[in-house]
């Protein structure tokens, strides 16, 4: 059978589904092997059907697919969710004694184990362990030698004392017992295990990871999925290092909070989802115009209003592209896979204090959620580089005073960036204001210098298309005239479809776009192609609509908005299709 | 910071555009002497301010400064004591900026209670935007949004400000020089959250609420029994409808300040070149 497993354990929210899929999850990554793990969740805290998937492989996986192998069910909804992705010899662990289990029925060609996960736990110690007891099952069903699970139940249960931890490990091992001996089917799974070094995390905490990497030190946020990992991951970290993580009242102070922080001097940022954005977006002007630097995480779920606060999308590119009144100068950042999150945060910091201007850092729910594998230097604390632009201290104020010794913090310079000076430094007082002003900071209405300020703005936003690397990334074969575009976490999948779409013989070009604005120049790229396909989560086509602007063209469009992510084998259909669609036209 | 300073030292160089006349001029004033008194200068005071005539404030002053949004000042003020707890920070608005727009953070700013001032120069009218009703208005007050008055009571912000748990609260009329100038720089000094509503009259829109009103009504509370570290009196002045009183109104002397209990000392501004030190145990977290 394939090196690939695809594993689920599903059922009401509040069955414990979270903390056993990461058991095993980490089990698995701590056993050598590449994980990437998917939920679907419903938005609601009890009840509802939840689960979490795990895809695992030696080699490196990208993204989910569309398939199941093995699937603990802890309800009969369960099976029907998946019905789709459960295919023949796909083996399915349920406790047939548990009431609402007792009439389901197994379709034929799928091997179904009737645990009695409940009576099992009960004998290791406790009922409440029936999932470690399903663990211990799904363990033998798929030829994972059980130990590997022991580190990841004392990492859960630690806390709660050892007699806990020996009991789940207890229970685990009744589960694979009873599969071992009471059942007598064969399965061809087997996960093997390596020597491989991984760590495994999701978008959300990468970005966090990446906010204190990068010096971040203030960080105020308004709970709201799925951007409260961010705020969840920073508590109780960032003080480490001596920042603060500070819960606003809503999504207005948790900006203005952060905005106060930085004109501090503090590395500030907030994260949030798209109604959250919303508020923030009149403050947003003011921290443009006042020209203080600051990264806002905007994690995209499905808009508009609430929506559907629990399913992927990417529909709010627009807005962080043109949300507010007048004209506002800005970076939108948009990471393309979980280690990319860290890169791209730091990266944030550093445009948002040379530029001093505001950041969008845009991730979506599915980059957010997701946990990927990865080796620790994925991550190399080493390589993180921190520049914080022109920041005038005590020794050099003098030199950017006027003749009547007063600070300018607005001095037009050619590269449009000014000094900045922190409240505390001695002759560098001065005020900020989303009144147009004037190189002091005050107000004006007069025409020449609200021209002069609005062109100085703009003018940091040149010089970073000049400075930076707008660059992106690229996969598939280069020489091919079957060109495909994304952002966000459609990388992933896509990488992943490129294989699909090899072996049925279509060869790809792939480009994964890590900057919305300013963005890299594809002209070149897009002149060359015959075809150009851009594949996003939402149903207007954002982004294809930036890239038919730039390059004068018009594109082919794969959309996806029905709140769930693109799967690998989805993808390389939908974009087999197109392109065949194409070709038939030409013929 | 340098002990010869001088509350002249805070005036910025641009002359208020406040009609002649304007209850903010003494509010504005008294907020400086208030600050030169307590021994801070320019280069370690951060103001900010709101949105409305109120919120001019920070232009007429010099220090370090920040004109905000409507109604978001005190969350800018508080993000701004957390990273640097060594700043002066002083946060100025109007009543509609403060009481209406701005109502949610007001509760939660006094409830979070960071060791910072809060001014609202309260002339119980939007002046900016040229006479309309604000939540300070009487409820039979006329203006061009309320022909016959707003119909509803008016907010009474002590009350509010007692009832999110303020530890400082008090009221002055910016007129009363001294007075007004005594009661910001016992906020200032106050370990915590200082919220000072002043009566600053409006001169242009509100023929009601004058300075003739204050003078004749106002009962400094300095000459009364009146106890400000007792709750009751406290409930008992603030709930008194009939009456208009200046002084620090109530004060918990056991008050500590969030940044003091969340250990907050030093600057957020100093970070490392690279990555912390032990960074890579963050990485190794997620074994
Ligand atoms: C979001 C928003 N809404 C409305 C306004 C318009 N506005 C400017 S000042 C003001 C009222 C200010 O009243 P108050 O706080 O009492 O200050 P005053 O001018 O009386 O000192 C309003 C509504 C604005 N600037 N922003
Ligand atoms: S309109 Fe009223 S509040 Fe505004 S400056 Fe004039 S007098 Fe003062």
């Amino acid at each position: 059978m394939p090196e690939d497993l695809n594993w689920a354990i599903g059922g009401e929210a509040g069955d414990g589904i979270d903390s056993t899929g990461k058991i095993f999850a980490q089990a698995l990554s701590r056993a050598g092997r590449h994980v990437f793990t998917s939920k679907d969740f419903a938005s609601r805290i009890r009840g509802g059907y939840t689960a979490y998937k795990v895809r695992t492989s030696v080699d490196r996986v990208e993204s989910v697919v569309d398939r199941l192998d093995v699937l603990i069910a802890l309800t009969e909804r369960t099976i029907d969710e998946n019905l789709e992705e459960l295919h023949e010899g796909s083996v399915i662990i349920y406790d047939g004694e548990r009431t609402t289990m007792q009439d389901v029925e197994i379709p034929d060609e799928m091997i179904g184990l009737d645990v009695p996960l409940k009576s099992l736990a009960e004998d290791a110690g406790g009922a409440i362990m029936r999932n470690v007891v399903a663990l211990g099952a799904a363990c033998e069903v798929s030829n994972f030698p059980i130990e590997n699970l022991d580190e990841s139940l004392e990492k859960r249960f630690t806390d709660k004392g050892q007699a806990i931890v020996e009991n789940n490990k207890k229970a685990a091992r009744l589960g694979q017992e009873f599969v071992a001996e009471e059942t007598d089917h064969e399965f061809d799974y087997d996960v093997e295990t390596t020597d491989n070094d991984y760590v495994l995390l999701n978008g959300d905490e990468a970005i966090g990871m990446g906010a204190i990497a990068a010096g971040c030190r203030f960080y105020s946020g308004y709970p709201i999925t799925p951007a409260t990992d961010v705020m969840e991951y920073l508590t109780g970290r960032i003080d480490r290092y001596g920042g603060k993580v500070v819960q606003a009242e809503d999504e207005l102070a948790a900006i203005n909070m952060a905005l106060g922080a930085a004109r501090a001097g503090a590395r500030a940022m907030t994260a949030t989802s798209g109604p959250g954005i919303d508020l923030m977006t009149e403050t947003f002007g003011l921290v443009a115009t006042s020209e203080t630097p600051l990264v806002i995480c905007d994690v995209m779920r499905s808009g508009p209003s609430t929506g559907m606060p629990t399913k992927q999308e990417q529909g709010d590119l627009n807005q962080l592209l043109y949300g507010g009144h007048g004209e506002i100068p800005r970076f939108v950042v948009a990471p393309t896979n979980i280690s990319e999150c860290f890169w791209k945060t730091v990266e944030a910091f550093n445009l948002a204090e040379k530029y001093q201007t505001p950041v969008y850092l845009v991730a979506d729910l599915a980059l957010a959620v997701t946990e990927q594998t990865f080796p620790p230097e994925a991550f190399d604390m080493d390589e993180v580089e921190i520049e914080r632009g022109k920041i005038v201290d005590e020794g050099e104020i003098e030199s950017w005073q006027n003749e009547d010794g007063q600070f300018q913090p607005h001095f037009p310079t050619a590269d449009g960036v000014s000094p900045r000076t922190f409240p505390g430094i001695e002759g560098g007082a001065h005020m900020t204001t989303g009144l147009e002003h004037d190189e002091l900071g005050r107000r004006t209405e007069d025409t020449d210098v609200r021209i002069e300020q609005v062109d100085k703005r703009e003018q940091k936003v040149q010089t970073a298309r000049e400075e930076e690397d707008w660059d992106y990334r690229e996969f598939g074969d280069p020489d091919s005239g079957n060109l495909v575009l994304s952002w966000g976490s459609n990388e992933g999948a896509m990488r992943e479809a490129l294989g699909f779409l090899e072996e049925s013989g279509t060869d790809v070009r792939f480009i994964s776009v890590p900057y919305i604005f300013p963005r890299p120049d594809l002209s070149e790229e897009i002149e060359a192609a015959d075809d150009v396909i851009v594949v996003e989560c939402n149903a207007t086509g954002q982004f294809a609509d930036l890239i038919e602007h730039d390059a004068l063209t018009r594109v082919k469009r794969v959309n996806k908005y029905n709140g769930v992510r693109f799967k690998a084998d989805e993808l390389a259909e939908e974009i087999e299709e197109k392109f065949a669609e194409s070709a038939e036209m030409e013929a | 910071m340098s002990s010869d300073i001088r509350f002249t030292d805070f005036k910025s160089d641009k002359q208020p555009t406040w009609c002649p006349g304007c209850g903010d001029f003494g509010t504005m004033n008294g907020m400086m002497k208030a600050l030169a008194n307590t021994g801070n200068d320019p280069d370690n005071t951060f103001v900010v301010a709101g949105i409305g005539c109120s919120g001019k404030i920070g232009t007429y002053m010099h220090s370090y400064a920040l004109h905000g949004v409507h109604g978001r000042a005190l969350p800018v003020g508080i993000g701004t004591k957390l990273a640097n707890p060594n700043l002066e920070v002083m946060v100025a608005g109007g009543d509609g900026d403060g009481y209406s727009i701005g109502a949610g953070h007001f509760v939660h700013a006094v409830r979070r209670n960071v060791d910072m001032t809060y001014v609202v120069m309260d002339n119980r009218i939007y002046g900016l935007t040229k006479g309309q009703a604000s939540p300070t208005s009487r409820e039979d007050f006329e203006t061009s949004t309320s022909p016959d008055g707003p119909k509803q009571p008016p907010v009474n912000p002590l009350a509010l400000a007692l009832a999110a748990g303020g530890t400082f609260i008090a009221q002055s009329f910016s007129s009363d020089s001294q007075r007004h100038t005594e009661i910001v720089k016992q906020a200032i000094e106050h370990d915590g959250f200082g919220f000072v509503n002043v009566y600053s009259p409006c001169v242009t829109f509100n023929d009601v609420d004058t300075y003739d009103y204050f003078r004749d009504t106002i009962v400094d509370l300095s000459e009364t029994d009146h106890d400000p570290n007792d709750y009751d009196d406290a409930k008992a002045a603030i709930l008194d409808a009939d009456k208009e009183y200046q002084g620090v109104i109530y004060q918990d002397d056991q008050s500590v300040p969030f940044d003091e209990r969340e250990g907050l000392t030093e600057s957020m501004a100093d970070i490392p070149e690279g990555a912390p030190e032990d960074a890579m145990d963050l990485v190794r977290e997620f074994y």
